[in-house]
Order: C-alpha cells, then structure tokens, then sequence
C-alpha cells in the first residue's frame, strides 16, 4: 500500500520517532534532557500504548543510557538513543566505546549548547565536545532531511559496523512543524533489511567471544588506523547508498522533496548557487534555510551545505569551492582558544589540495546559545567576506 | 591514503589471558627463599594474578609456592603477606 507514505505536518521530534518506530529498532534507552526530551517521550508512549516491539529500557542517567545501547548492540541488535549537550557529554566514554568497538548504534543529538553558563537553546558545541569519537556525524537541516538521515544512518551504520550520530538543532527542528513524510514500515524494510550480523561477532552464550578486549602498544596504533581508514572509505558508500535511498523512497511514493534548489546533492554535501561564484558560504543544520532566502538576491554568491561532518568529505567540498575567492564559514561553534572546528578543517582541506594560494578564507561564529541568525547578519557576513582584515569574527548583534 | 592491509580482529576468543604475558610490566621481582617459607599458601591465595602455584615437595614433603614469572606484574603482595617474610622484592630492570 502506497497511500500510507503521505504528507503530514508533524513535530519535528515527532517525526524522528515516528521514524524511529518504523524501522523498528531492539532496544531503546535514554535519559530526557531538553532539547531531546519530545523524541524519546513519544518513544514512550509508543511503547505503553502497544504501537511498538521494541524494549524500552528507562535509565539512570545518560552514561547509563549510551552503556545500555552499547551492551544490547554488542548482543547483534539494532538499538537507539537520543540526548543532547551536557547529556552527551556525560555519554562520551561511553562514546568513545562504541566507536571503539565498532558497533553500529544510531543516535539522535538535539544539539544544544554546553554549560557554563546554563543554555538550553541550540548550537553546535554538544556534538563537537564529541568530533573525534571515530562516529559518523550526519547534521540535518529540515525535517524530511532528518528522517531521511536515520534512515539512511542504520544502513550505513549495520553495513559498515560504524555508529552514526544525527545531528538536528535544538528547539529549531525538533520543536518546529513541518510537512513531511514518514516512510511506513514496508518502504523502509525495501531499502533496510533485517539485521543480522555474522555469528562469532556479537555475544552469544553458545558461542562466547570477547568485545572492547585489551590491546597493548603492539597493535593499538593499527586499530585506530583501521578505524580511521573505515570511516574514510565510507564516504563513497553514504554517496551510494543515499542515491538508492531516494530512489527507493521515490518508488514507494515517499520521496518528499521540496522544490529542486540545489545544483548537487549527493547525500555528503549540498551546493546551491551559481556554477562560478565569487563568494561562498559555508554553513551546516537548520541555519541553511535562512541563508539560502538571503542569498536570492546576490548573483555570484553560492551556498555548500555540509551534511555529513565526519568523516570530512573534503574532496566534494575542494570541487565546489575551487572558483571562488572568499569563502565564509558560518559556524555554530567555537574550538575556544583556536576558531570554529569546520573552519580549522576547511584550512587544512584548503592547504593540503593547494588550490588557491590568496583564497580569502573566513571564519563567522554565529548562533551560539540559541542566538537567532537573521537575514540582516547572513547580509553583513556577505558583505564582510571579501574584506582583508581579522579572520575569525563572532557575528551576534547588528 | 596508503591502506592498512592486515585488519585488526577486534572480537576475540575467551582465554587471551594466558596469551597476553604481562609479566614485562613488572619493575620489582619477588623472590622467595623456600627455606624460610612454611608452606602456608596466603601467597598464593592474596596473588591477584594467580601467578603462584602451590606444589607439594615430597623430599620435605611440605606444599613449596612456584611463581610464573610470564605473568607476575610485581604488585608485592605476597611479600607483605608473608607471616616469615620468606618473600623479598627485588628491582627487576
């Protein structure tokens, strides 16, 4: 039946657990915390009322949590969480653990900022507290794109043995409604089959191994290495896999795409904007929408949505940005004492493909503890990127 | 990107810690002087290792401790224990 695969307006939380609940995962736990709270409230009530299988486990904190999704992972079933800023930071050994032994968990960060001050609002500094983990890190920027993203992520994550974090933004996308829709149970199984990994490679009492063993200076570099060199190669499977993805959907009559706005979009950036644009503006997750209203109006500017953070796909991005002469990166964080985290890596991206000696290559902090970016701002940045002067600004009245 | 050609397995059979010798990790040896020692086994039962092996001696026929030296870390225990300070610890580099 196709006619379930139609367009709803729908909470943004509401939409990640009703996602959530169709690809139908194990074992859920999570601890509450604003602004996550709505996603795994849903889950909840799924569960109590009958609507959904999986085991909902409640538990005592979000170290807890992430440990809870861990252990049922490394016993070879699909799990989820969610959480967001100082939750995930409570999570981050356990996040680290994950990466470590590869396990393919799936979880939702409703980014918030990290305390102190006490922030509850969005910005991006909870999932950069957490960028070196050895996770994939998708940043949503609408609502559809959100769903899409987790269904996307358990694909990538059980074919690869790698766990994906989905980063949407706090109160901006799981608090606001917007039409979408949800693919229904039937469409997702078409694209994410059931999941079953080898045996001898979970926990098993008939078949006992050993998860997050102990290895030594001898062979330690090597699975970091590993690590590394799996989640590189990735990038080209999330490129084939988001292409399958959208054309299953499409056939299902799932395919919810808004008007065509992009040039390219192949599920690790997004570029709109003219083919040779003197200034372009780099931005990830919900801010995207303002920008590409702002820049209607200006001829040569262009605008690279970053979809996927880790690992960097800084090949698509070095293609994109080679014609132009200012780029801006727009940054919902700081790396305190150096200058926003995609800014450091776009100067590394820039440095190592050498294709612009003179590029004049900018930093904007904006955003930061739920501060609105308006058009006003996105306007100044515009006007402000092709000037000679301090590199790294924070952008927060006008 | 040069490619790691040997993967690592992470998921590994029980019984590596036989295999894994952590006795390199030590930087004191103990030593035991077994005329000294009575044979009461609180060596053997404090090593948190496992590493002593109580064995009977049947010239003296009294139980004698047997320390494997491939996975005694040092940790000094079994000298402290020791009701007749049998056991010394030794540097070991």
């Amino acid at each position: 039946m196709i006619s379930k695969n139609k367009k709803q307006i729908l909470e943004g939380s509401n939409a990640i657990a009703l996602t959530i609940k169709n690809i139908a995962p194990a074992v859920v736990s999570a601890f509450p915390i604003t602004p996550q709270t709505h996603i795994v409230e849903d889950l909840a009530k799924m569960k109590a009322d009958g609507l959904a299988s999986f085991e909902y486990i409640r538990a005592e904190s979000e170290f807890a949590a992430a440990s809870i999704v861990l252990g049922a992972s490394a016993t070879g079933v699909r799990v989820y969480s969610a959480t967001s800023s100082q939750g995930l930071l409570l999570m981050t050994e356990v996040v680290f653990n994950i990466a470590g032994m590869r396990l393919p968990v799936v979880m939702t960060v409703a980014n918030r900022s990290v305390s102190a001050p006490i922030n509850i609002w969005n910005d991006h500094g909870d999932a950069m507290a957490v960028r070196d983990a050895g996770w994939i890190k998708f940043f949503a920027s609408n609502h559809q794109e959100s769903v899409n993203q987790h269904i996307l992520a358990y694909k990538i994550a059980e074919k690869l043995q790698l766990p994906v974090m989905i980063n949407v933004d706090g109160f901006i996308l799981t608090h606001s409604y917007e039409p979408v829709i949800i693919p229904d149970d039937k469409t997702i199984k078409k694209y994410l089959p059931v999941y079953q990994p080898p045996t001898g490679t979970y926990l098993d009492p008939k078949n006992p191994v050993t998860l997050g063993a102990f290895f030594g200076p001898n062979n330690y570099l090597e699975t970091r290495q590993m690590l590394h060199e799996d989640l590189m190669s990735s990038l080209e499977i999330i490129k084939e896999e988001y292409k399958l993805l959208n054309k299953t959907l499409a056939n299902q009559g799932a395919n919810h795409q808004r008007q065509k706005l992009s040039r390219i979009d192949n599920g690790l950036i997004e570029y709109y904007g003219p083919q040779k644009p003197k200034t372009i503006l780099i931005a990830m997750g919900s801010v995207i929408g303002t920008i590409l209203e702002t820049i209607k109006n200006f001829k040569d500017v262009g605008l690279l949505k970053i979809k996927v953070y880790r690992p960097f796909p800084a090949e698509e991005i070095v293609k994109i940005i080679k014609p132009a002469q200012n780029i801006a990166v727009l940054e919902k964080a700081i790396s305190l004492g150096q200058s926003g985290p995609l800014y450091a890596d776009l100067a590394a991206t820039v440095m190592a493909s050498k294709i612009k000696k003179n590029l004049n290559l900018k930093n904007y902090i904006v955003g930061l503890g739920g501060r609105d970016i308006t058009q006003k701002m996105i306007k100044e940045i515009i006007k402000d990127a092709p000037q000679k002067n301090n590199y790294l600004k924070f952008i927060g009245k006008i | 990107m040069k490619k790691n050609k040997k993967r690592i397995e992470l998921v590994v059979k029980p019984g590596t810690s036989l295999k894994n010798k952590t006795g390199p990790w030590r930087t004191e040896k103990p030593l035991t002087d077994l005329e000294i020692c009575i044979g009461c086994s609180l060596c053997a039962k404090v090593c948190p290792d496992s590493a002593i092996t109580m064995k009977q001696n049947l010239k003296k026929s009294k139980l004698e401790p047997h320390t494997d030296y491939n996975y005694c870390k040092g940790c000094g225990l079994c000298a402290q224990v020791c009701p007749v300070k049998a056991i010394k610890m030794k540097k070991d580099y």
